[in-house]
């Protein structure tokens, strides 16, 4: 992130792996997933998804139904969105497309890595992949946009926020 | 059962939601569906399970999503030919209004059926269809 100086930075899960799961374990329906983060940086998360029979959007097969791919997706691009932010404020997803590029194999856990590649005042713009084992043979594609400012509820952040006080 | 036999049983009995509940994840987040005449309407219950911002509180994008993929695929597998399936290729999704914490409806129109490739077009809503808070347009291929 070019426009991103973290000596500015007053956002405390930008680098920090502790804060940025505290993070996604406060969004209701990350934690019911089991939605880990396993590595974060500015402007850029790598989450991991646990494969859970309840997920299954093929019965016969046992493979991942789609929709849950675009909550990991989501949930990656906004973290991202949100640690390329020099503060906290709430962002929401404007627009989200999604290429399935194969079928996730069944019983193994979904990475998605995301970026935010690009920041204005008012819109992240993000890429993400989602994959097993390697990034460069994705099971899905994805760019997005997420706008800034989007209400007044910063969630999940009270405390982290406390820890930042400069 | 397979899926194909499952499809075929719920046409046969009209009741669409047989479908649905045969789906792990779409019984997970909680969509039901039912029919409109030939449109397959679909409901996802407001539960705490789907909270995506807990202050607002509101449905995690994310979920809603699936619940629109999950309609376009609904209205394809009512539509196409017994042994045939659709497949997603892609989705994309436009999030016009925070989902609050109740009932949101979808419904799915697909706009051209080929041979190969079906375009549907999806919204949800919640008190009124004339706010969606959701609209996505998606190409699924049709295997079979």
């Amino acid at each position: 992130m070019s426009s991103f100086d973290p000596a500015e930075s007053h956002n405390p899960i930008a680098a920090d792996l502790d804060a940025a799961q505290k993070f996604a374990d406060s969004i209701p329906h990350g934690r019911e997933l089991g939605i880990r983060v396993e590595a974060i940086a500015p402007g850029r998360t790598q989450l991991v998804l646990p494969y859970q029979k309840r997920l299954i959007g093929n019965p016969e097969t046992g493979v991942l139904h789609g929709g849950v791919i675009t909550t990991l997706i989501d949930t990656a691009s906004g973290c991202a969105v949100f640690s390329a932010l020099p503060d906290l404020i709430s962002i929401a997803t404007l627009d989200l497309r999604i290429d399935y590029l194969k079928p996730a194999t069944p019983r193994e856990p979904l990475r998605a890595d995301a970026r935010c590649y690009r920041l204005t005042r008012n819109i992240g713009f993000t890429r993400a992949v989602a994959y097993h084992g390697d990034p460069d043979d994705p099971v899905a594609n994805s760019v997005g946009t997420f706008m800034m400012n989007s209400s007044d509820a910063v969630f999940g952040l009270e405390e982290l926020a406390g820890d930042t006080s400069t | 059962m397979t899926l194909t036999n499952i499809i075929g049983a719920a046409k046969a009995a009209g009741e669409p939601n047989a479908i649905t509940k045969a789906i792990p994840y779409a019984n997970f987040i909680g969509i039901d569906a039912y029919l409109d005449g030939e449109a397959v309407i679909c409901t996802l219950a407001g539960s705490d399970l789907i909270i995506g911002n807990p202050i607002l509180p509101a449905i995690h994008g994310g979920v809603i999503g699936a619940f629109l993929e999950h309609v376009a695929l609904m209205q394809l597998m009512w539509d196409l030919a017994p042994g045939q399936l659709p497949k997603t290729v892609n989705m994309s999704v436009d999030y016009l209004r925070s989902g609050r914490l109740e009932q949101t409806h979808a419904r799915g129109l697909v706009t051209r059926r080929g041979r190969r490739v079906a375009n549907v077009r999806v919204e949800a809503w919640q008190s009124g269809s004339e706010l969606p808070i959701a609209a996505a347009h998606g190409h699924f291929l049709i295997i079979g």
